[in-house]
């Protein structure tokens, strides 16, 4: 449904997105991961015949995207990551300015636009000058927008951006139920958004892709290690190298101040309580002892490595030895 | 509905729920208002003055007198209120980011332009025709020709829709509404000026070239109730020419 072939796109010197080439099916849910400034937007945009690649071919529904703009248009549904909201109309207004613009024909507009309306939870508001709703309300105008015309293919960008988590949970529902019927292609730098809605996740880093794999498989990569962050009173010289030998630990390093070490432990076995016992005998004072959770740079980080023909690098301890 | 009218539309309904379009009309409604009674009463006073002097009924020219300096004045005030019209229409949907929408709509940039153009051709228009109340109600008190009033308004209604363009184009070029007004102040600005600069210069080529750019000598002839095809001609070039421009720089904007 959606084929990307070598996209390169330049703004000026810098390079946005170098040579990605990717492709979804037919009625498939992916995630686009990545931080902020990765080329998700920029993706997104060449997608949507916005914006041209530099270099590249961009295929939806089987239209390609510069030489057939218009049928690509048609196809697809837009979700910008600020909602394309004209603040002074009401929703009706609104709505009904989008699908002509769509071309959706005059008989089939009121009928669509109740439809949507229920969809996305909106019709309490369907008077109401955009300009006066919150923001959760204006997302889910937004998302209407984007589905008004019925487009088998989506695009999202950040779609949960700016929700509380109860409406987060609603907009995630309500994107899951279109799967199937429609290819949805969404943008996140939330891990646990990406793996929560999609079947697919495609990570990208500084222009590039880094990984496309299932979530599942994504996850049990990212698994391999779990983080610890311990933090004592009083500095003690030995106390690096007497953590490195706690079984079970696979590295050690120093974390943000002196007295604060990152231990990274093999999957599954719990070392808190050998952990706080060495600690406590070597009289240094257990000020914190947490779990940290996996970031996105550390996933990035993860990910880059298991990529790389050696493997992830492994028992090479960190800081002054 | 087709897209243009889809688009006329929507800009008329956001033009009318803002307070900038009857700020601007009241004002120049009521500057308009005030020049005409200024001229009016000033002829009668004139009038007056010729039949105390002369002792005879004197008719004077009220198309010398008022209609000629009033389609001046007014053309002076179109000036200032046109950009503000127009400042809006592209720089706001940069701002909002409602282009994307726009443009990744099955809609031309044509069409877009088309649109949004002659939403403010039919504010304007509009606001022109209130002013014909003006010969109207003086055809009632005094007899005038009219072959230069329907001329004058055949000029407002094209240096109108030239300004509009100006404004349009520079709407398109930036995402700040100010910054829009004041180009498009400097555009006509400059052009007004051309046609000083030709004045000065006089009759050589460059005069000539200079003179024929600005809508000074176009503007005066239409309204002295001359009607030649050259100054007809000036204004749809040159409204073509900005519109052209208008569409380049809205499809430039995604190349960036």
């Amino acid at each position: 449904m959606i084929d990307v072939q070598h996209v390169t796109k330049r703004y000026g010197n810098t390079i946005a997105l170098d040579d990605i080439s990717f492709s979804i099916n037919k009625g498939e849910i992916v995630a686009f991961l990545g931080p902020n400034g990765a080329g998700k937007t920029t993706t997104m945009r060449i997608l949507t015949g916005f914006m041209p690649p530099t270099l590249g071919t961009v295929r939806i529904a089987g239209f390609d995207c510069l030489e057939t703009p218009w049928e690509v248009k048609k196809h697809i549904g837009y979700l910008p990551e600020t909602p394309p909201l004209y603040l002074e109309l009401t929703v009706t207004e609104y709505l009904t300015f989008v699908g002509r613009i769509k071309r959706l024909s005059e008989d089939q507009l009121p009928e669509r636009m109740d439809t949507i309306i229920t969809q996305t939870g909106l019709s309490d508001v369907r008077g109401r000058v955009i300009g006066h709703l919150s923001r959760g309300y204006r997302q889910r105008v937004g998302l209407a927008q984007a589905l008004l015309h019925n487009p088998p293919v989506l695009i999202l960008d950040e779609p949960t951006t700016g929700l509380d988590p109860n409406q987060i949970i609603e907009i995630r529902e309500l994107i899951k139920s279109l799967a199937g019927s429609h290819t949805i292609i969404l943008s996140t730098h939330l891990l646990a958004e990406a793996t929560a809605i999609c079947q697919r996740v495609i990570i990208i880093h500084r222009g590039r892709i880094v990984a496309v794999d299932t979530p599942e498989q994504l996850g049990a990569k990212l698994r391999k290690s779990e983080t610890l962050s311990l933090t004592v009173k009083q500095s003690d010289p030995d106390l690096l190298e007497a953590l490195h030998h706690i079984p079970g630990v696979i590295r050690v390093s120093q974390g943000a101040t002196a007295h604060t070490y990152l231990l990274d432990t093999q999957m599954g076995r719990d070392i808190r309580e050998e952990l706080t016992q060495l600690v406590v005998s070597r009289n240094v004072g257990l000020l914190e002892l947490k779990s940290q959770p996996l970031t996105l740079e550390d996933a990035f980080k993860v990910l880059t490595q298991t990529n790389t023909p050696s493997g992830p690098t492994i028992n090479t301890p960190g800081g002054p030895h | 509905m087709t897209p243009v009218h889809t688009i006329v539309a929507k800009e008329l309904r956001s033009a009318f729920v803002s307070p900038v379009v009857y700020v601007i009309a009241a004002i120049f409604l009521a500057i308009v208002g005030l020049l005409a009674y200024s001229a009016a009463a000033n002829a009668s006073n004139q009038a007056i003055r010729l039949m105390q002097i002369q002792n005879t009924y004197a008719q004077l020219n009220l198309n010398d007198m008022l209609f000629r300096p009033l389609f001046r004045s007014i053309n002076l005030i179109l000036m200032i209120i046109l950009p503000l019209l127009t400042m809006r229409l592209f720089a706001e949907e940069r701002k909002l980011r409602t282009f994307e929408l726009l443009l990744t709509s099955p809609i031309g940039v044509n069409e877009i332009v088309s649109g949004k153009f002659m939403s403010v051709i039919i504010v304007y228009s509009g606001l022109l025709s209130l002013t014909s109340l003006i010969p109207v109600t003086l055809s009632a008190y005094a007899t005038f020709d009219w072959r230069p009033i329907y001329l004058g308004y055949v000029a407002l209604f094209l240096q109108g829709a030239l300004l509009i363009s100006i404004g349009l184009l520079a709407s398109a070029l930036t995402e700040n509404q100010i910054i829009a007004a004041f180009l498009s102040f400097g555009c006509i600005l400059g052009l007004w000026m051309l046609g000083a600069l030709g004045g000065i210069i006089g009759d050589t080529t460059i005069g000539h070239i200079l003179s024929y750019l600005s809508f000074s000598e176009h503007y005066e002839r239409l309204i002295r109730g001359l009607f030649n095809l050259k100054d007809i001609l000036y204004y749809v070039s040159g409204i073509g020419f900005m519109w052209f421009a208008a569409h380049q720089a809205v499809d430039a904007y995604r190349w960036k």
